[in-house]
């Protein structure tokens, strides 16, 4: 008995620093005088986040990756939106199947979806753009809202609804008045989640970039020039800084959209 | 006509009225693409033109030619192992925050556990490099301990490289799962069983873990599918002898200017991890008889 | 009265191959208390959110005020509806609760704001109009709904199980303050309840439905009195039944042969369902009498009483008539000087002729 639990507390103790290497890694070699990044480690230095304030094709990259990672949060929430309300209010022919289809994406690897666009893209003869990155982006972001938002739509009390139109009010008025504001803290959560999958993913974005490079190409690139890898390891600090800063934002309206429904906290991020 | 009307204003036409945007964009930009790889698969290209008479020539050189053939088992083999090795880490992590964390801290937890995964893809990656490198953390600690006089290279450029970078970007998908499927066993269940008289070890071998089965499933699959796809860990971290299928269906699309060859593979590549999935799942309904199986 | 406010001919409705309401005939008059009473699953919210407008109808037709609404949505019909969970708008405080569908009307603001303070007023929640709406109690989220639907001056208010969530206590209160209520505003009120209790105190007049079809509709006088068959009579209430055959019909009398009891001539108006298909003799268990001393009674039969429940100012006995298997229960007040009988001792049991009823 003792036993099991001493076994289960090493195993995690083991198990949080395999899983928190790399994360632990970043910023020490962010902050490492030192144009290789390798033990032992030289002085302190912030230089390495000023290369990166000076490069200019970093910029244009990020810029590229935040307008596609916004239009996709932006779609990717409105088909969740869509999705998500009519599997859980709706009985419908097919129901199963059709979620199961848009839901897809989840396990279909990455590579099979960037094939796919880019062989359609192809043959009906489009140039490769940050568009056809957005589309990729939007297929595989929407299954990740859905699962987000149908917990939000089930957590609705069907009754308020109904009560709403019994009250005189019309369909469109009642999804604005009512289910709206209830449902928006599960829209957040959804609009940054989709956000933040968008600015990370680089194998549907290598295949479908064209001239433009996003960030995570702009990164693969650079991985080849040992030169570039401190500053690498900064930009990598910023982004796990604003990724965490993105999801304690997004568990933030979670929370608050529990209280405000009133419903037991069920506990567990995403 | 009023059975129409009805009809129009009942659940079904409303649900897919609904759902029809989100629908036809998945048509649009999944289903049609993925027919598209299919065609494509049973034509031939010569340098830029398409020749589309159907043949079965890509499958037959995909399935025959040894290279593709060792790519494929190798492929495999890696998929298979990071599969196990996910689940083998985190079973024991899910159990654990599952069982022995007070509910309130469950969140906090599970969110500690994805905290790592919200940096950049790549670094990451590239960071596994610095730890296994030739120069890298483990070689430098234990050369610096004394443990070892050379640096060891079995540890990076190789199938173990990938298997572990690789296990460390999938473990919290599985962990999410697992996690699920054992908060649902109904806690009453596992205090019957030690009232019947189990031992904790056969309490869980009977009672928790056929019951968390459909979780393990769902990680499976969430873990084992996408892999096969993958080819940024192989490139950075796998060496010549740790690349993956994928780099080829990458190479074929890019370099080779074969897209019908590249899609022979990588729809070859889908059915077969498709068919071990089902033939897991299959498995796992005949001796593991979970709820609702 | 003029005409029906609600009415309902033929209505069917069915989920799938399931038929949830068949043939539902039923007329609702003009400020009337009306409750639907059923056991769970007879189909009493269906019939509810039918008249709301929720569930669209498969046949039959339903008129509100003479008006059919066949094609008139929820949003249109002259109904307001309280839910059993209340759905009070969590992110609304208490008032603009209660404004919601005056401002979905469009009135100007003053006056929403006179009727929004009458209404909660009406109900006696003063002072709570800024309130947030979540951290209420369950009687005042039940108040709020009433109010939030009364102030629309509907012509009539739906009902689904609005007491349920509450405690006895509470629940007592509320009944006789909905009963006030409802006579105050004179709005005809649908109830849906499956207490029995709640239904006899509080409703002018009862549906008693079962699968859902409707068993009888009637004053709740006449529901306890005279049910029309023996489905009826179980639910509300208690009632003793005996097997019977109906020898022969003469005029307005009926010969009966019943178990224990004999050949008897009942009225024909004693058979309240119909005398068609009649098998059993009904009696209430407060209409019979165990005699005491030299007590007499129209007629009078011996019983061994088997058990005996002691309740303080009643003594409930089961007793076992001759000739039979069958135990019937007698439930006795107990009167200064009154001797309780114990187990195995044989009681004369009164009964009259007239307090029988003929059912099937
Ligand atoms: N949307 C639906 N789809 C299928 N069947 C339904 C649906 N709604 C209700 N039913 C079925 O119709 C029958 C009547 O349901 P209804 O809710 O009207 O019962 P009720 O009399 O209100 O019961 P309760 O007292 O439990 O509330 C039940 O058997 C129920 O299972
Ligand atoms: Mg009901």
């Amino acid at each position: 008995m003792k036993n099991q639990g001493r076994f289960l507390k090493w195993f995690m103790g083991l198990f949080l620093v395999f899983l928190y290497a790399p994360a632990f890694l970043l910023p020490v070699f962010a902050f490492n005088d030192s144009s290789i990044v390798s033990f032992p480690l030289k002085g302190f230095t912030t230089k390495w986040f000023s290369v990166l304030q000076s490069t200019e094709p970093l910029h244009i990259a990020a810029r590229n990756s935040v307008m596609i990672a916004v239009i996709t949060a932006v779609f990717s929430t409105l088909f969740g939106v869509l999705a998500a309300r009519a599997s859980s209010r709706f009985k419908f022919p097919g129901r199963r199947s059709i979620m199961g289809f848009i839901m897809l994406p989840m396990v279909l690897p990455e590579i099979i979806i960037g094939v796919s666009l880019l062989v359609v893209i192809i043959q009906l003869g489009f140039e490769l753009s940050l568009w056809s990155i957005i589309m990729g982006h939007i297929l595989i972001c929407t299954p990740f809202c859905i699962a987000i938002l149908s917990s939000a739509f089930m957590n609705l009390d069907q009754n308020l609804e109904e009560a709403s139109i019994d009250l005189g009010q019309t369909r469109w008025n009642t999804f604005r008045l009512v289910i709206l504001p209830l449902v928006m803290p599960g829209i957040v959560a959804s609009l940054l989640i989709a956000f933040t999958i968008s600015l990370d993913e680089f194998i549907i974005a290598f295949f479908l970039a064209g001239t433009e490079p996003t960030l995570p190409v702009y990164i693969w690139g650079q991985l080849r020039f040992p030169q570039k890898l401190p500053s690498l390891m900064a930009l990598g600090t910023i982004l796990l800084i604003v990724s965490i800063a993105l999801l304690l934002i997004a568990d933030y309206f979670r929370r608050r959209g529990i209280r405000k429904t009133g419903i037991e906290n069920s506990g567990g991020f995403l | 006509m009023k059975r129409v009307q009805r009809w129009l204003r009942g659940e079904g036409a409303q649900g897919l009225f609904l759902i029809s945007p989100t629908l036809v964009f998945a048509v649009l930009l999944l289903a049609i693409p993925l027919i598209m790889v299919v065609a494509l698969s049973f034509w031939t290209q010569d340098y830029l033109t398409l020749d589309r008479t159907f043949t079965t020539a890509n499958y037959q050189t995909a399935w025959t030619e040894p290279m593709y053939q060792y790519l494929m088992a190798r492929s495999l083999k890696i998929s298979m192992f990071v599969t196990a090795l996910t689940i083998f880490l985190a079973y024991p992590v899910a159990y654990f925050i599952s069982f022995r964390v007070p509910p309130k801290r469950k969140a906090m937890w599970i969110f500690l556990i994805t905290i790592p995964f919200w940096t950049s893809y790549l670094i990451r990656i590239f960071l596994w490099k610095v730890i296994l490198g030739y120069n890298g953390v483990i070689n430098g600690s234990l050369t610096g301990l004394g443990l070892i006089d050379q640096p060891l290279s079995f540890i990076l450029y190789n199938q173990n490289a990938v298997v572990l970078t690789l296990a460390h970007a999938w473990v919290p998908f599985a962990i999410l799962p697992i996690f699920v499927a054992l908060e649902k066993v109904d806690r009453s269940l596992i205090e019957a069983a030690e009232d019947l008289g189990d031992s904790k070890l056969r309490r869980f071998l009977r009672v928790t873990l056929p019951l968390s089965m459909p979780g393990v499933i769902a990680a499976t699959i969430i873990v084992f599918i996408p892999t096969i796809g993958d080819y940024v860990t192989p490139r950075l971290v796998g060496g010549p002898n740790g690349l993956m299928i994928s780099n080829m269906i990458e190479l074929q699309f890019k370099k080779a200017n074969d897209a019908p060859l590249g899609s022979a593979l990588a729809i070859s590549a889908m059915a077969i991890v498709t068919f071990v999935s089902l033939i897991f799942i299959w498995l796992n309904r005949k001796y593991i008889r979970g709820p609702g199986a | 009265m003029t005409q029906p406010i609600i009415q309902l001919s033929g209505l069917d409705k069915y989920y799938g191959n399931f038929q949830a309401l068949s043939q539902i005939n039923l007329d609702i008059k003009t400020g009337e208390f009306f409750s639907l009473l059923g056991p769970s699953g007879c189909g009493k919210t269906t019939l509810l959110r039918a008249i709301a407008g929720f569930e669209v109808i498969s046949a039959g037709s339903l008129h509100i005020d003479g008006a059919s609404m066949e094609d008139v949505p929820a949003n249109q019909r002259p109904t307001n509806m309280v839910f059993q969970s209340y759905a009070i708008f969590p992110h609304m405080s208490v008032s603009e609760n209660v404004a919601y569908g005056l401002k979905a009307r469009r009135l100007p603001k003053a006056e929403i704001e006179k009727r929004v303070a009458e209404a909660i007023s009406m109900v006696g929640l003063d002072g709570f109009g800024d309130r947030a709406s979540h951290g209420l109690s369950g009687g005042q989220r039940q108040r709020v709904a009433l109010a939030r639907a009364l102030v629309l001056k509907p012509r009539v208010l739906l009902l689904d199980e609005p007491l349920s969530a509450l405690d006895k206590k509470l629940r007592e209160q509320m009944q006789s303050e909905l009963r006030q209520l409802q006579r105050a505003v004179g709005i005809t009120f649908v109830l849906v309840t499956h207490d029995q209790e709640e239904a006899l105190t509080m409703s002018d007049r009862i549906a008693v439905m079962f699968d859902g079809e409707i068993a009888q509709v009637a004053s709740p006088q006449e529901l306890y009195g005279k049910p029309t068959n023996r489905q009826v009579a179980n639910f509300i209430g208690q009632m003793n039944f005996l097997d019977a055959k109906v020898m022969g019909v003469d005029g307005d009398k009926v010969l009966v042969d019943v178990q224990s009891l004999g050949k008897l001539t009942l009225d024909l108006h004693q058979a309240t369902g119909g005398i068609e298909g009649c098998n059993v003799v009904g009696v209430r268990p407060e209409m019979l009498t165990i005699l005491d001393g030299s007590q007499a009674a129209e007629r009078e039969i011996e019983a061994e009483v088997c058990e005996v429940f002691y309740y303080g100012d009643m003594t409930y006995y089961e007793v076992i008539l001759p000739f039979t298997e069958a135990k019937i229960t007698i439930t006795m007040r107990n009167t200064a000087g009154r001797k309780v009988l114990g187990e195995g001792e044989t009681a004369r049991v009164g009964w009259s002729q007239s307090s029988l009823l003929l059912l099937k």
